[in-house]
């Protein structure tokens, strides 16, 4: 199963931090530190995968992939196959991509809770839900016309306004 | 409206957080939004609810305490809106800390939800459980989902499956109810409720052996027919990675497959052709055709052999190894190892490309690649896979040598055809990687050379050359200079040479000069440099022309700052110098070193305490004198039975250069008893400097015999008197037990019981040596039995006055020493007169523990210091 999902800056801000595991909060601010010392220590033009069973048990791995000044990770376990793991990344990130229009660090910042529905759509309960980002469009845009439908205080962070910042 | 609340939204709190140039005022930013967010939380404030709660969320994942927003997701789920649910639902999965109660509370909401005509809520609730469901929740919540398996919109279909996996992976027992609907979801035609399926069967399978076998049985033909007809489908763009049909639904077929066909010869059997041909049809110059092609080759691994299968799997591997992408050569290195097991075989013909993977770009493929020719080294392949590694070894960076290194060292130890072959790839190594080599690699190199006794001219001169060529390697120098030291002849008369050696001529003065260029070399160690002044002592026996020459090189060290060197300078200097007659007998050739033992070594067991000669009554802990000799002690580790001892008293003088830890015992047959009950006492006094452990065996087991004036000791004792004062400024403080043999060592006095009249106790001598005679007389307080009055007289026998006469005492904690005024400080000669002195001794342990002393006399004798120093353990008990 997938353990966790991690997006940070280039700086190890974290930026989206979805855990599948329990892990309390020291323990994931602990982790991010870590991640983030195992990935500025990696050299360029090497594999996208580190083995980090010292961080999360045995057999689990990391993968990462670096766009611009933001690094995402997938931490998962043996039962999930690496390469295609770079491939719902990709799903990730073009979803993002289209629901931000060309996403960059400053959506993920002030979205936040936005782009956890998405991933909720992309991954649940650490299994692959959705692979199709077509699907994952789809489904977000529904909930946030539920949202706009359900005419709360627009002061709320809703999902409607997706460009704001 | 609520005065706190009312502030900042979301987006600017964000903002402010962001403005932050320091820790400290990110922290206050965020303690008072914090503030304001519990004020509201405490005014029970609806409208800026899940306003509040989103910042929770953004402050949590900063790393701040937010566990007192747990509550207030609870409120927003049980809020009838979407969107407060939405918020509500992720805050419950981002900061809910495990605690049973806000579980058990939410429990009932989250039931509603399921039953929830919204199909979006349906959602949000499935969601939630299958992040963070409790067993608890898994068996309450369980039907509601098992019927949503059902639901007709495939959204909540899929959401529901993957619930599914999370309430049988804490709750197994349920996992039968699951069995029917988890197969009827095999025969969807959704994509994502297919591919949700296919996972919630894997898990099935993992948990229930039932569930295994009912898949076996009734899905594995349809299993197969649906991987057929994905892998023919046509373009589909829905699902389509660059070019191959829905990639991820493949490789999740292909899994389960792998679960249903793993030790099932007839599931494996209805598998064969589907698996075969993903094998060989799938495109492999994308990512998604290639993550295909990986699982496909696992599943073959994993499921019933089938040779041809087996191979064809190995060589998609191959071809992995020399695809472009990092990624792509780093899993198929992975799973070429776990092949390895399967068929090594088919692996073995893959050894170019798994070589050339050794110098990839990439760090973390090379260490891999390594890794995996270590495995599939064997006896047929070791020279040609040695060859090329030693080859890459030149080019290798620095980080990665250390790991290259040792295993190359590891497989040419391991499989090594002849020993020949062996030293000259480990020369090979060591000469290019020297630094990198660990210690025991360098030391079964030298326990190798001395049982190969064919080769010991070969090794030398070998070792010789490397060295000329390349003498900055360290373990590469100890190496030779070890060998030069004990086989130094063979080198300059080039005795047992082989047919494929070059002729060299080496004159004895060569020999020397590399030895001496790296005793003086400042970039090695203190090993190496101890090791070259050993060899220089062997040189000086075996090249008598250049014995001189070594006498200054050792000379010079005499005054060295490194206590190590100067010791073994002096007392080589000696050896030297004075003792010729037993020279050629202590450098002899060091024995065969015992493969076994040392291997036994290697692998962590201690060997066990090697015993001292047979001829000495007494058997000496070989103790090790300090850490950093370790090495060289355990090189020059005789057991001494090996050890062709001119005497045993040569025996014992041999130990003694090589650091063996002898206990300065003062043992006289008159206190045995005094002893078995005092051990510790002695321990206590005996503590500076000598390891206790050490001191135990031999204190109980001394035996007088050893003390006589013949002593080695003694000998060693005179040797060295005339630099021990320098010696003894040196070290006081961490002072060495091998200086006790050479300055401090009492001579035992005789046991001298003086048939006093007057005392009730008899006087005695409690300290003679050749110049100086000390007695004791002793008197009780009475009524008071601790105490013990004690009145010292000291003596000179020598013919010289002793000056500036100092006499100090120390004992140990159990007894209090009260020492008065001497009489005097100068010391007539001929035993013309005396010095007196008052102790007054207090034994708090009156009666259980005898009185023990260690003494120190100072004084100048014709203007020069002497320091005598012993140990009075020969009190008459009941003191």
């Amino acid at each position: 199963m997938i353990k966790g999902v991690i997006l940070m800056n280039d700086k190890g801000k974290p930026r989206l931090v979805k855990f599948y595991d329990y892990h309390p909060a020291e323990k994931q601010q602990e982790l991010i530190r870590r991640l983030y010392a195992v990935l500025s220590s990696r050299a360029e033009n090497v594999s996208n995968f580190v083995k980090v069973d010292s961080l999360f048990g045995s057999d689990a791995r990391l993968v990462y992939k670096t766009y611009a000044t933001l690094h995402i990770l997938f931490i998962f376990d043996s039962s999930e196959n690496e390469l295609a793991m770079l491939d719902l990344m990709q799903v990730f990130v073009e979803t993002m991509d289209k629901c931000f229009s060309n996403v960059r660090e400053l959506d993920i910042v002030f979205n936040f809770n936005k782009v956890h529905a998405i991933l909720d759509e992309i991954i649940l309960g650490g299994q692959v839900l959705e692979t199709s980002s077509s699907e994952v469009v789809k489904a977000v845009e529904e909930i946030s016309k539920m949202e706009r439908a359900a005419n709360s205080i627009m002061a709320v962070p809703s999902i409607t306004g997706w460009q704001s910042r | 409206m609520n005065p706190f609340s009312s502030g900042t939204r979301l987006r600017d709190m964000i903002r402010a957080i962001r403005a932050c140039k320091t820790a400290a005022e990110e922290r206050g930013v965020v303690r008072k939004e914090c503030a304001a967010i519990r004020a509201a939380i405490s005014e029970n404030d609806q409208d800026y609810r899940h306003r509040n709660l989103a910042k929770l969320m953004f402050i949590h994942m900063l790393g701040y305490p937010t566990h007192f927003g747990q509550m207030e997701c609870l409120k927003l789920i049980a809020s009838p809106g979407f969107p407060e649910k939405r918020i509500g639902y992720l805050g419950l999965m981002l900061l809910l800390d495990e605690r049973q109660e806000v579980l058990m509370l939410v429990t009932n909401s989250i039931k509603q939800d399921l039953n929830h005509t919204n199909q979006y809520i349906v959602g949000l609730a499935l969601c939630a459980l299958g992040n963070i469901g409790s067993a608890e929740m898994a068996r309450d919540l369980a039907p509601e989902v098992e019927r949503l398996l059902k639901f007709r919109d495939p959204n909540v279909r899929k959401k529901a499956a993957l619930c599914s996996i999370r309430i049988i992976k804490k709750v197994p027992d349920l996992a039968e109810n699951f069995i029917n609907p988890a197969a009827a979801l095999l025969s969807e035609k959704h994509h994502g409720v297919l591919i949700t399926g296919v996972q919630l069967c894997i898990d099935l399978c993992k948990v229930s052996t039932e569930a295994l076998e009912y898949f076996r049985k009734k899905c594995t033909d349809g299993l197969v027919k649906l991987t057929r007809d994905l892998a023919n489908s046509p373009y589909a763009p829905e699902y389509d990675v660059s070019g191959i049909t829905d990639p991820f639904l493949q490789i999740r077929l292909l899994r389960l497959l792998r679960a249903l066909g793993q030790d099932d010869a007839d599931a494996s059997d209805a598998m064969n052709d589907i698996l075969a041909q993903v094998a060989t049809k799938t495109e492999s110059n994308k990512n998604a055709g290639n993550a295909i092609l990986y699982e496909c080759v696992a599943a073959i691994m994993s499921v019933e052999d089938n040779g041809g299968l087996r191979v064809l799997a190995i060589n998609i591997l191959g071809r992995f190894l020399s695809n472009r992408d990092n990624n792509i050569r780093y899993v198929a290195l992975n799973m070429l190892m776990k092949a390895l097991a399967v068929d090594s075989q088919a692996v073995q013909r893959h050894q170019t490309t798994i070589l050339e993977c050794v110098k990839d770009s990439d760090p973390s493929i090379r260490k891999r690649a390594v890794e995996l020719v270590y495995l599939l080294v064997n006896e047929s392949n070791v020279k040609p896979m040695t060859k090329e590694l030693i080859e890459y070894l030149e080019a290798s960076d620095p980080e990665f040598r250390g790991d290259l290194t040792a295993k190359i060292c590891s497989i040419v130890e391991k499989f090594s055809p002849e020993k020949i072959w062996y030293i000259d790839q480990m020369l090979k190594v060591l000469s290019e990687a020297g630094t990198d080599v660990k210690d025991e690699v360098w030391h079964s190199l030298i326990v190798v050379m001395t049982n190969a006794s064919n080769l010991h001219g070969y090794a030398v001169r070998s070792l010789y050359r490397a060295v000329q060529a390349t003498g900055e390697q360290e373990t590469l120098v100890r190496v030779a200079v070890w060998c030069i030291g004990e086989y130094g002849d063979m080198l300059v008369n080039d005795a047992g040479r082989l047919d494929i050696e070059e002729p060299l001529t080496v004159t004895e003065s060569d020999a020397v000069d590399v030895v001496e260029t790296s005793f003086k070399s400042h970039s090695f160690d203190l090993t190496t440099r101890a090791m070259c002044l050993i060899a220089l002592l062997k040189l000086s026996s075996r090249f008598p022309s250049c014995s001189q020459r070594i006498n200054d090189i050792i000379v010079q060290h005499k005054g060295s700052f490194v206590l190590e060197l100067q010791q073994r300078a002096i007392e080589f200097n000696s050896i030297i110098d004075r003792h010729q007659n037993i020279r050629p007998s202590l450098v002899e050739r060091m024995p065969i070193l015992d493969e076994a033992t040392h291997s036994g070594r290697k692998g962590g067991a201690v060997p066990a305490a090697v015993s001292t000669s047979q001829g000495v009554s007494v058997n000496l802990p070989n103790g090790v004198a300090k850490p950093s000799a370790a090495p060289l002690v355990d090189l020059l580790d005789l057991s001494s039975d090996d050890v062709p001892a001119p005497s045993s008293s040569g025996g014992d003088f041999l130990q003694d250069l090589l650091g063996v830890d002898l206990a300065p015992v003062s043992s006289q047959s008159g206190t045995n008893q005094a002893q078995k009950s005092g051990t510790d006492v002695l321990l206590d006094l005996l503590s500076i400097g000598t390891p206790p452990a050490n001191s135990i065996p031999s204190t109980t087991q001394a035996s007088p015999s050893n003390f006589d004036t013949k002593s080695p000791v003694d000998l060693l004792d005179r040797m060295s008197s005339p630099s021990a004062p320098s010696v003894q400024v040196s070290t006081t403080a961490g002072s060495s037990p091998m200086l006790d043999l050479l300055n401090g060592f009492p001579s035992s006095p005789p046991i001298a019981v003086t048939e006093g009249n007057g005392p009730a106790y008899p006087s005695m001598v409690a300290f003679e040596s050749s110049s100086l005679k000390l007695t004791f007389n002793f008197s009780k307080q009475p009524g008071n039995p601790q105490t013990t009055l004690i009145e010292a007289s000291f003596t000179n026998k020598s013919q010289e006055v002793l000056t500036n006469f100092i006499f100090q005492a120390a004992v140990p904690k159990f007894l209090q020493l009260h020492l008065d005024p001497a009489s005097g400080n100068m010391l007539p000669a001929n035993s013309n007169g005396s010095i007196t002195q008052k102790l007054k001794l207090t034994n708090s342990q009156h009666g259980k523990k005898s009185l023990v002393m260690r003494i120190r006399i100072a004084y100048k004798v014709n203007d020069k210091d002497v320091l005598e120093q012993g140990q009075v353990n020969n009190f008459p008990r009941d003191l």
